[in-house]
């Protein structure tokens, strides 16, 4: 709630500071609110370690970040996905990666489902467990609401169309992904990998799928084996201000991994 | 006459701060139209009604099903909280012994202040698993009244307590004088006395209902379709701005801007009945 809080107030306030910015020392990044939070915690150790500096982190989703990148009126974006073939104008830095996990209830006796069972599912063609070998249990889809960066990535990956799912049950963020799938034995589901990584090691009652026969682990998604997998982007039209270009540096640096992995999402680069 | 010389600057002052929180609902009226205009002008918001469904991504703005949802689960909400709460409001005022029933009022009091994601979070995690073992998937319309229900009923219980509380003594005096049992002297005096009270209390929780965003957002399920059974998910018009606002643009953020509009304009009908109610009461 705080969050959406936030992000109307970042609406509200938007109109009022656009005029006042482009200072040297003053950074503005908007975008996507898988972004925003680590990038939150970057920008507040990076104030601390530079005095003088002011970073402003805004809310908006990926199209947001790009457009605002686009036009002006951020210094960077921030993206939760590759960027399309429209908008190969901008210059992508990977800060981290995110994998998407398929996410059961733990008691589902089921281990693993092709990609074909997983679309059948979501278009509501298998309504029952015992069609793909589990017990005698309904099936409740859970899916993502519109213009979430996680539903555009799993929508591509399956090629589906949003209108194509039948949903049982429709979420905003991760954490009430993880909560529905929990309270429900025949739910199915998808969330970050982090976090639901996080989640199954202290004990809640869910259970990643291995996609393409590899496990969902923080390992596969950083080696690139895990197939559903995107990066995380700060995005940039142009050549970047000095001061952008020394964040984005920061941000792709060994000294904000703990940052990273905290917020479970994957670092970039060798283990 | 010095009375008014001192009054004149405060009653101006007054006056003015009156005028700035009336310009403030003005202001938001005026922001909402501003933003949502892509979505209303030339015709356009005859797409919300005629598209039989919300993919705005896909074009499809269809919104009727969520106002049907908010209603549903409003109407729902009201007809348990509205028995429960003059109940629990005639034992308050009536049949509870005095420690009892300051006790009872302090519940209901902390009951109405308990933050509205405490009892979404509550149902998430205990109501609807509960409602899973019986028929899934939990997260309902079902889900959605109750909690509701729960969240209105202080509202209606201590309005309706304080509208029995109100009814003058001369009423209960003269219904004890006629023989009147306790029994009839509630249902036929007092309640009929402080049914314009009773009423607009519900219409306070009616607009709390319709306004009520993240315990709904947690607990009725989000998909956008017709409320056709109590155990089908459904989404309301508040959980869809909170869920699709922050990541929106274009037409589909004025799309959510216009849904907005039109619940407050909602919530803004039913202060004025409320309003009307009240000064007809006092009135007659």
């Amino acid at each position: 709630m705080k969050k959406n809080v936030l992000c109307l107030c970042a609406l509200l306030c938007f109109s009022v500071q656009q005029g006042a910015m482009a200072s040297s020392d003053r950074l503005r990044l908007t975008g996507s609110s898988t972004v925003a939070p680590l990038i939150l915690e970057m920008a507040k150790m990076y104030e601390k370690e530079h005095d003088g500096v002011r970073i402003d982190v805004q809310t908006g989703g990926s199209s947001r970040g790009v457009n605002d990148a686009r036009l002006g009126l951020a210094d960077i974006g921030m993206a939760s996905r590759e960027l399309k073939p429209s908008e190969q104008d901008l210059k992508p830095y990977t800060i981290a990666m995110d994998g998407i996990g398929i996410i059961l209830h733990r008691s589902n006796p089921v281990t693993a489902l092709s990609q074909r069972q997983i679309t059948a599912i979501y278009k509501g063609n298998i309504h029952n467990w015992r069609e793909v070998g589990g017990e005698d249990l309904p099936i409740t889809v859970v899916n993502k609401a519109e213009g979430h960066s996680t539903l555009e990535l799993f929508l591509k990956y399956f090629s589906l169309k949003n209108s194509q799912i039948k949903a049982h049950v429709v979420i905003g963020d991760n954490q009430q992904g993880i909560k529905t799938v929990a309270g429900n034995p025949g739910a199915i589901g998808y969330v970050s990998v982090g976090t639901a990584q996080y989640e199954e090691g202290r004990g809640t009652a869910i259970k990643q799928l291995p996609m393409g026969g590899y496990a969902a682990t923080v390992a596969n998604v950083q080696n690139g084996f895990f197939p559903l997998s995107r990066p995380l982007n700060l995005v940039v039209k142009g050549e970047p201000s000095p001061l952008a270009m020394r964040f984005i540096k920061f941000a792709q640096s060994d000294a904000v991994h703990g940052l990273i992995k905290a917020q479970f999402f994957v670092p970039v680069g060798p283990l | 006459m010095l009375n008014k010389h001192i009054d004149k600057p405060v009653s101006v002052l007054l006056m003015s701060i009156a005028v700035l929180c009336g310009l403030i609902l003005l202001l938001v009226l005026s922001f909402l139209v501003k933003e949502a205009w892509p979505a209303i002008n030339d015709g356009a918001w005859r797409s919300f009604l005629v598209d039989d469904a919300w993919y705005p991504l896909e074009g499809l703005f269809g919104i009727s099903p969520m106002i049907l949802a908010s209603l549903a689960m409003t109407v729902g909400a009201i007809l348990l909280a509205l028995p429960l709460g003059v109940s629990s409001a005639i034992f308050l005022v009536f049949y509870a012994p005095a420690p009892v029933g300051s006790v009872y009022r302090l519940m209901l009091n902390l009951l109405a202040g308990i933050p509205s994601v405490i009892y979404g979070l509550w149902g998430l995690t205990k109501l609807v698993p509960l409602i899973v073992q019986w028929q899934a998937p939990g997260v309902s319309l079902l889900a959605a009244i109750l909690v509701l229900t729960l969240m209105i009923l202080p509202t209606v219980a201590l309005t309706s307590a304080a509208a029995l509380t109100a009814v003058p003594q001369e009423l209960i005096a003269g219904a004890a004088a006629l023989g009147l049992t306790r029994k009839s002297q509630i249902l036929l005096v007092l309640i009929p006395a402080a049914k314009t009270g009773i009423i607009s209390g519900v219409l306070l929780a009616v607009a709390r209902a319709l306004g009520e965003t993240m315990a709904v957002l947690m607990v009725a399920g989000n998909v956008v379709q017709n409320p056709t059974s109590l155990f089908a998910p459904v989404r309301a018009l508040t959980a869809n701005i909170a869920l699709e606002m922050a990541y929106a643009t274009g037409t589909h953020r004025a799309g959510l801007f216009a849904s907005g509009l039109l619940l407050t304009l909602l919530v803004l009908l039913l202060a004025w009945l409320a309003s009307r109610l009240r000064s007809q009461a006092q009135r007659g």
